[in-house]
């Protein structure tokens, strides 16, 4: 995972509450084999209405996304958070998170940063006043600054440490590499391994038809 | 004080103990790899540039979605065969064994991994799939994982794993002529409930267990994850070590008799305490089904399907009322008297080859039920040759049956074999789940022997039920070996 410690980018005001996980990413998407790909499905509902905020030139490439609150309520898809990195989000400053979303975000190095509910206005003004402003997200300093607007930010400390350390759950487990090398030095020769392949010689396994074709080779001469 | 079998494996395969509440780390042996839990875990691998540490712990074969006709054929469902081809790329990009469709060790995961003798006593095993609890048969610590814990694993060979109990099933006495391992698994279920298991590691053991052949005992912790429980084991003993011995990947030379040595010392020690016990006298049980849409709703063959309004607990009742209304059935009727569309005999809880001989055994010189379907799908492509290396098929065949090609297939219906609405099965699986076979289709789980007495009658039934011919309808005269086919 990347190491998080500051970004900066466009803003994008979303003033809308209660964006749960169906409205950031409905379920039809949910059947893909990839975990990326997913930025045409980012709020894929509104994405057809010209008026939506990432519809508009100055915010199309945005990467802060500023939100009403409890954002990420409903289902515990982690598509929610692939979607919007997809999309080329980097953080979400809200009010208020649902407690999986936030979790998932943590997990997946998206930084949703919780504000106050009246910076999050101020904000929005900012944005709107002057579309395609940058928002400087500070995790050192847990820290939002917006043309000449500094608000403070929360997130949980190990969330923030871990973030800052490029750590996700393999990162984390990789930081002990030394000893799972140390404890496969002492791995008993009789353990198996499937490399290199060994197997009961090759056979030709021979297709079974539909019951309306013939039982038997016999039958078919026949 | 002494340890319990599952406790000596855990221990073994501690990299680094939790502290201040944190789960060990364990080291994975063996890392089981298939098609439908594994795409967003190799693409999550991909998008943070990492590689899989031990391809050489990993093997991939295709089993949940392959069909059983036509495999030669490009495979016709789209989502399937994306998911295929996915598995195929990934494979090849990070250099994982894989078995395919049409290659002879192609088959369920849970019947690749034994037949090549890569399970073991004493092993940890993995696998996106919750069925890997079959691998608890031989003594080795096996469950199923989520995708992310897949992807934890082919990253670091890894998991954090937070503690569980232990809970000894203890099954004494001899199993009744009649009836299997399928019957202990179902009577236990029946008996400590489907969340019964919630949070152990359950060990089998017992005159009973002893008794069974290692197929058997896979049957019994394959269906572990039925009763909610983490994992199932079985003491490794002469029975393990002589199904392991000669297998392509069994230890060899001095590395067999080391591998032997230690695994003597993998059982329960006497002074050991196990966190809740369990006791079933195998003489008292009858072949089981399941009447309800869980496998814990499950009597004996010679039961009437309940009435819920006897049943004292509310939520049993409202449960009772709600699966009888699904699987269409009133209270009262006996179970023998339920007639079946569809009997299945396969999946990783009875598709192996001792179950087909089984089968074979009461199938040869009877005809099949008049309208009753009877799909034959073997464990795996190794399976299906044995089988018809002992002319197994030829009495499939001329029974009327189905004998297909290697997979999950009517398990679970992901590929095109499942049941039509309202359509009810006889099914040697391990999930009666509301929808599980197909939309709309009633499942009845059963025993190898109970699918076949119930092929040739049409209603569900015993061996009993066929009379005293049983055996030899062909007139040929009853041996020891059938006699043991059909009490074991």
């Amino acid at each position: 995972m990347e190491k998080f410690t500051q970004h900066t980018g466009v803003g994008v005001p979303l003033r809308r509450s209660n964006v749960d996980t169906d409205q950031i990413i409905p379920a039809v998407y949910l059947k893909r084999v990839t975990r990326t790909g997913f930025e045409d499905a980012l709020f894929a509902a509104w994405r057809g209405d010209p008026s939506f905020v990432l519809n508009q030139d100055a915010y199309t490439n945005g990467s802060v996304l500023v939100a009403g609150p409890d954002f990420g309520t409903g289902s515990s898809r982690e598509h929610a958070v692939w979607a919007l990195k997809d999309y080329g989000f980097r953080a979400v400053l809200s009010p208020r998170f649902a407690d999986i979303f936030r979790g998932n975000s943590g997990k997946q190095g998206l930084l949703a940063a919780q504000i106050a509910q009246e910076d999050a206005e101020l904000l929005w003004k900012v944005l709107e006043a002057n579309p395609g402003t940058e928002v400087t997200v500070d995790l050192v300093a847990k820290q939002a600054h917006c043309a000449d607007v500094t608000v403070p930010f929360q997130v949980d400390d190990y969330t923030r440490w871990r973030l800052m350390e490029g750590l996700d759950d393999i990162g984390l487990t990789m930081q002990h590499e030394s000893e799972i090398t140390a404890f496969e030095a002492e791995r008993a020769a009789w353990r198996p391994r499937t490399l290199p392949a060994k197997h009961l010689p090759p056979v030709e396994v021979v297709a079974a038809r539909p019951v309306a074709a013939p039982r038997h080779a016999d039958d078919a001469l026949a | 004080m002494g340890r319990t079998l599952a406790e000596k494996v855990w221990d073994a395969h501690i990299v680094r103990r939790g502290t201040d509440g944190a789960p060990d780390l364990l080291y994975i042996d063996l890392h089981l790899v298939h098609e439908v839990t594994s795409p967003q875990a190799f693409e999550g691998l991909r998008l943070a540039g990492r590689p899989v540490r031990r391809p050489d712990l990993t093997i991939a074969t295709e089993d949940h979605n392959t069909p059983t006709l036509d495999i030669d054929l490009p495979i016709a469902d789209r989502t399937s065969r994306t998911q295929i081809e996915t598995l195929r790329r990934n494979a090849q990009e990070f250099g994982i064994r894989l078995h395919s469709l049409g290659d002879a060790d192609q088959g369920i995961v849970h019947q690749v991994g034994p037949q090549l003798g890569l399970t073991m006593p004493g092993l940890t095993v993995v696998c996106g799939d919750s069925h890997t609890s079959t691998h608890g048969a031989f003594g080795a610590l096996a469950f199923g994982i989520g995708t992310s814990e897949v992807e934890h694993v082919l990253a670091t060979q890894t998991l954090p794993l937070a503690p569980f109990k232990t809970m000894a099933i203890t099954v004494d006495g001899t199993l009744p002529k009649g009836t299997t391992s399928k019957d202990i698994i179902l009577a236990i279920i029946a008996k400590i409930g489907t969340g019964g298991g919630q949070g152990y590691v359950l060990e089998y053991r017992g005159e009973a267990i002893r008794a069974l052949s290692m197929e058997a005992r896979m049957t019994i912790c394959n269906m572990s994850i039925e009763a909610g429980a983490r994992a199932g084991m079985i003491a490794p003993d002469e029975t393990t070590f002589a199904y392991l011995q000669g297998r392509p990947h069994a230890p060899e030379g001095a590395d067999w008799d080391a591998a032997v040595q230690y695994w003597r010392t993998l059982r329960t020690d006497d002074d050991a305490v196990f966190d809740a016990e369990v006791v079933l006298e195998a003489s008292d049980l009858e072949p089981f089904v399941t009447w309800g849409t869980n496998p814990g709703q499950g009597l004996p063959l010679s039961a009437s399907v309940p009435d819920p309004a006897d049943m004292a607990d509310e939520n049993e009742r409202v449960a009772a009322e709600r699966a009888l209304e699904y699987m269409g059935l009133t209270p009262g009727t006996p179970l023998r008297d339920i007639a079946v569309d569809t009997v299945f005999i396969g999946s990783c809880t009875n598709g192996r080859i001792e179950d087909l001989r089984s089968v074979a055994k009461l199938l040869r010189g009877r005809t099949r039920a008049e309208n009753v379907r009877v799909l034959v799908v073997p464990s795996s492509a190794r399976v299906r040759l044995q089988a018809e290396a002992e002319g197994l098929d030829k009495i499939f065949l001329d029974f009327g049956a189905e004998w297909r090609n290697a997979g999950c297939s009517m398990c679970l219906g992901m590929n095109p074999d499942q049941l039509q609405p309202g359509e009810r099965a006889a099914s040697t699986s391990n999930r009666n789940f509301e929808g599980r076979q197909g939309k709309g289709g009633r499942t009845h789980l059963v025993s190898p022997l109970v699918a076949a007495a119930t092929a040739i009658r049409g209603t569900l039934s015993s061996v009993a039920d066929l009379g005293p011919d049983v055996v030899a309808p062909d007139g040929s005269p009853l041996t020891d070996a059938d006699r043991g086919l059909l009490s074991a």
